[in-house]
């Protein structure tokens, strides 16, 4: 670290990071480059740092996903428990099983890996969606930052079956029943779906050796190859769009205000990375997930009640058990098998929405010009009430997802609550709707002229320390308005 | 670096360093090499230890964050800058680009003609170049799908082997079966057998000796195993005895052929007619009544 240099003060001679520079100079001549990305622009601001964590998330992901695929054996070849793990000892289970109870009990530090790659699955998701509502509900989605919105739902999209990917590996009990979901979602795709399954599973559920070889290889090679990649072009369309930044003083569409990469927000985001891998460390050490030896083996044959999957599918498993139970079909023959509704175009139409709404908002409002600088939610009433009743009909799907385990938790019976769910599902969102629209209106209003239905006197300290009263409220009528010393109209965010 | 300030003066940005910062730093990097240590430690002497190891490279993590945020608020140069966005639209550049592309039509006559035959070949070569995945199958989707290893008189095991007797059965109780001699772990193998009272039985008696009952295991929602067996054990009730699968709780009647009275199944469960052998023990009495598992595009309904 470069030490700090006061004004007018000599900087200290450092022949090291001289010569390092001219070392890489002299090989690549990036010295452009590295000045133009030392001197990177971050504008500050908290809710920036969401995406941050998911990429953080990511790392970890990959470190000790490397580190388990040293262990882990995904085969199907069928083995007798002779492991130390003494509940199990003697039971027929597969090496996949097999594998994954050695990286627990056995492999030293592998628990720990384990749960911190389980842990960092489910941070990861999180993050990329709370970064993903807050690009929305900023408009940080709109030109040209729209190409980078699509990169980044399609992200999502894999994460979560990457995700699902890796939960479904270990071949215990709720890995095959994820699976068996997963097979009867895709066997529900129109006119193909048969044969889609099929073909995925090397034949029919639960598939040959060969399906838990393509499971492997899709969710240590292709998914996160795709993934990284995608990530880099995100990053990089950021760096050569540069970020965008709330308005504030000195903040224009045509510059960007804020700390540079180097050091201050180098340093800020080793800080970040560190903190966000501190989390997920202590998570993977100290609280269990994911307990494959208490589930035991998968067979068909074997369910049982109360089985969750990771958080990120929840949504998914709601929206099947909130369906109502019919098949579509024409005379006897199955047009849409039920999970078709819940399993595909409930999906289909959130990623829809998501992936056409820039286009969509650009049509409605033609509004087609570049926007550097960032709304606030109650600058965009329409799209913030929209999108607000948007991920409540998500989340409240999502809620129904668990309704086993609120019964469990409060006694509320299953299928009164499947009922409560499927009414909430249309009655919240519309409610929020209203909500957010009239509380964005309100907020925006009260900006705007900050003196309405307001009475009284304007008091401020005059020069020489006395405090007086400078002028009577406007009477009704001028509610325009602006207060003598009222706040600065744009308040610095 | 002088150049770029941002108007809201270095003063500021100086003043938020503080000379404590420098030993804050220094400190929790210490301390993250003493937990860094402590994890190898741990690793080699205390059986690596998972919340120990966790607690140690966490903390380790945590002082490391501890250090960088610190410097990169406290020590090192807080000014902010202002950069220019670059413009990403050149419009002389840009025209030039369209011309260029442009150019390439120049002097070609039969334009259409030409754009067309490229697009048959290119979607001609695109789909011989995929034909050969066809030789991955699938073949016969429905009878792959609908397999089932159960003919007239194959014997009911129980998971074990054991041929399913019975006499065993009382009313109310509730057994996993599969084929004899079947991979258990095929969607067609395995059964649920229930008994219910005999003459509780509304739908194919025939199939139901003394009022025990054989469904398909496998739901024919999402094919997970139906795995739980409501049995009323008290008077009165109104819940009828069911089968409940457990991922979206789909509830079948068995009273009525495993007709569908709760959740998102689609149809009922394929029930397999039973017949008691000489011997006491259970057997299959012919095949499936429907296909079993989860639906498909084009699955026969009965």
């Amino acid at each position: 670290m470069s030490p700090v240099r006061r004004k007018g003060e000599q900087r200290r001679q450092a022949p090291a990071t001289t010569d390092a520079v001219r070392f890489v100079d002299e090989r690549l001549g990036i010295s452009p480059l590295l000045r133009a990305a030392m001197k990177y622009i971050f504008p500050d601001h908290w809710s920036f740092l969401f995406g941050e964590i998911a990429l953080y998330s990511f790392l970890a992901l990959v470190a000790t996903g490397v580190y388990l695929a040293l262990f882990f054996d995904p085969s199907v070849a069928p083995v007798v428990y002779g492991g130390s793990y003494a509940p199990l000892q003697g039971a027929h289970i597969t090496q996949a099983y097999n594998s994954t109870l050695d990286i627990v009990f056995n492999v030293p530090a592998g628990l720990l890996i384990r749960q911190t790659h389980h842990w960092a699955a489910l941070v990861f998701v999180v993050a990329i969606v709370i970064h993903l509502m807050r690009v929305f509900f900023t408009g940080a989605f709109r030109k040209p930052r729209d190409v980078n919105w699509l990169i980044g739902v399609t992200l999502v999209t894999l994460a979560i079956v990457e995700g699902f990917a890796g939960y479904s590996l270990p071949d215990d009990l709720l890995s095959g029943m994820g699976l068996a979901i997963g097979y009867s979602v895709l066997l529900a795709v129109p006119v193909v779906g048969g044969q889609l399954g099929l073909l995925l599973w090397d034949g029919p559920f639960p598939g040959s050796g060969a399906f838990v070889d393509r499971l492997f290889i899709a969710h240590v090679f292709i998914l996160p190859a795709v993934l990284a990649t995608l990530i880099a072009v995100h990053l990089a369309i950021i760096m050569r769009q540069k970020h965008s930044q709330f308005p504030g003083p000195g903040r224009t569409e045509e510059n960007v205000v804020g700390t540079p990469l180097w050091p201050a927000y180098m340093l800020r985001a080793l800080g970040m990375m560190t903190a966000t891998l501190a989390m997920l460390f202590l998570l993977g050490g100290l609280v269990q997930v994911n307990p494959i030896w208490q589930y035991g083996p998968y067979e068909p044959y074997l369910g049982t009640n109360g089985a969750q999957p990771d958080w990120y599918m929840g949504w998914l498993i709601g929206a099947l058990r909130l369906m109502p139970g019919f098949d579509l079909t024409i005379g006897r023959a199955t047009i849409a098998p039920n999970p078709f509704f819940g399993g595909i175009l409930f999906p289909a139409v959130v990623f829809g929405v998501l992936y056409l709404w820039p286009a969509a908002e650009r049509r409605i409002t033609k509004d087609f010009a570049r926007h550097d600088l960032l709304q606030r939610p109650r600058d965009a009433p329409a799209r913030t009430a929209l999108g607000a009743a948007f991920f409540t009909w998500i989340f409240t799907i999502f809620m129904a997802g668990a309704a086993d385990r609120l019964l469990v938790s409060i006694g509320f019976p299953y299928a009164g609550q499947v009922w409560f769910f499927r009414v909430l599902a249309v009655v919240a969102p519309m409610v929020v709707f209203a909500f957010t629209l009239r509380l964005c209106r309100e907020l925006a209003a009260s900006e705007a002229t900050p003196l309405r239905e307001w009475e009284g006197a304007v008091v401020a300290q005059a020069g020489d320390g006395r405090y007086q009263a400078l002028e009577v409220a406007p009477a009704e009528g001028h509610p325009e308005r602006e207060p003598v010393h009222g706040p600065p109209r744009r308040p610095e965010w | 670096m002088a150049r770029g300030r941002a108007g809201p003066g270095e003063e500021e940005a100086l003043s938020s360093r503080s000379p404590r910062g420098e030993l804050v730093v220094a400190g929790a990097l210490v301390a993250a090499s003493g937990c860094a240590l402590a994890f190898v430690l741990v690793y080699a002497f205390d059986g690596a230890d998972t919340q120990l190891l966790g607690l140690s490279i966490g903390l380790c993590l945590a002082f490391l964050s501890v250090a960088a945020v610190v410097a990169g608020t406290r020590v090192v140069d807080q000014s902010k800058a202002v950069e220019e966005r670059p413009r990403l639209v050149k419009e002389p550049l840009e025209r030039e680009v369209t011309e260029l592309a442009l150019a390439a039509g120049d002097g070609v006559s039969r334009r259409r003609l030409l754009a067309g035959a490229a697009g048959v070949a290119g979607a001609s070569v695109t789909a011989a170049a995929a034909v050969p995945l066809a030789s991955l199958g699938p073949g016969n989707v429905a009878a792959k799908l609908e397999a089932s290893p159960w003919r007239r008189g194959v014997r009911l095991v129980d998971v074990h082997g054991a041929p399913v007797s019975a006499g065993e059965l009382e009313i109310g109780s509730y057994l996993t079966a599969v084929a004899e001699g079947a991979d258990p772990r095929s969607l067609g193998a395995s059964v649920v057998v229930v008994r219910i009272a005999a003459a509780e039985v509304q739908s194919h008696p025939e199939w139901a000796p003394e009022g025990i009952m054989a469904y398909s295991k496998i739901c024919t929602h999402a094919a997970c195993a139906v795995a739980l067996f409501r049995y009323p054990t008290y008077e009165p009730t109104a819940d009828p005895p069911a089968l409940v699968c457990p991922c979206h709780y789909s509830t079948f009647d068995v009273r009525k052929g495993a007709e569908v009275i709760f959740g998102p199944a689609g149809r009922p469960l394929p029930q397999l007619p039973l017949s008691i052998d000489a011997q006491g023990m259970l057997v299959a009495a012919g095949g499936y009544s429907a296909p079993i598992g989860p639906a498909w595009w084009g699955v026969r309904r009965t």
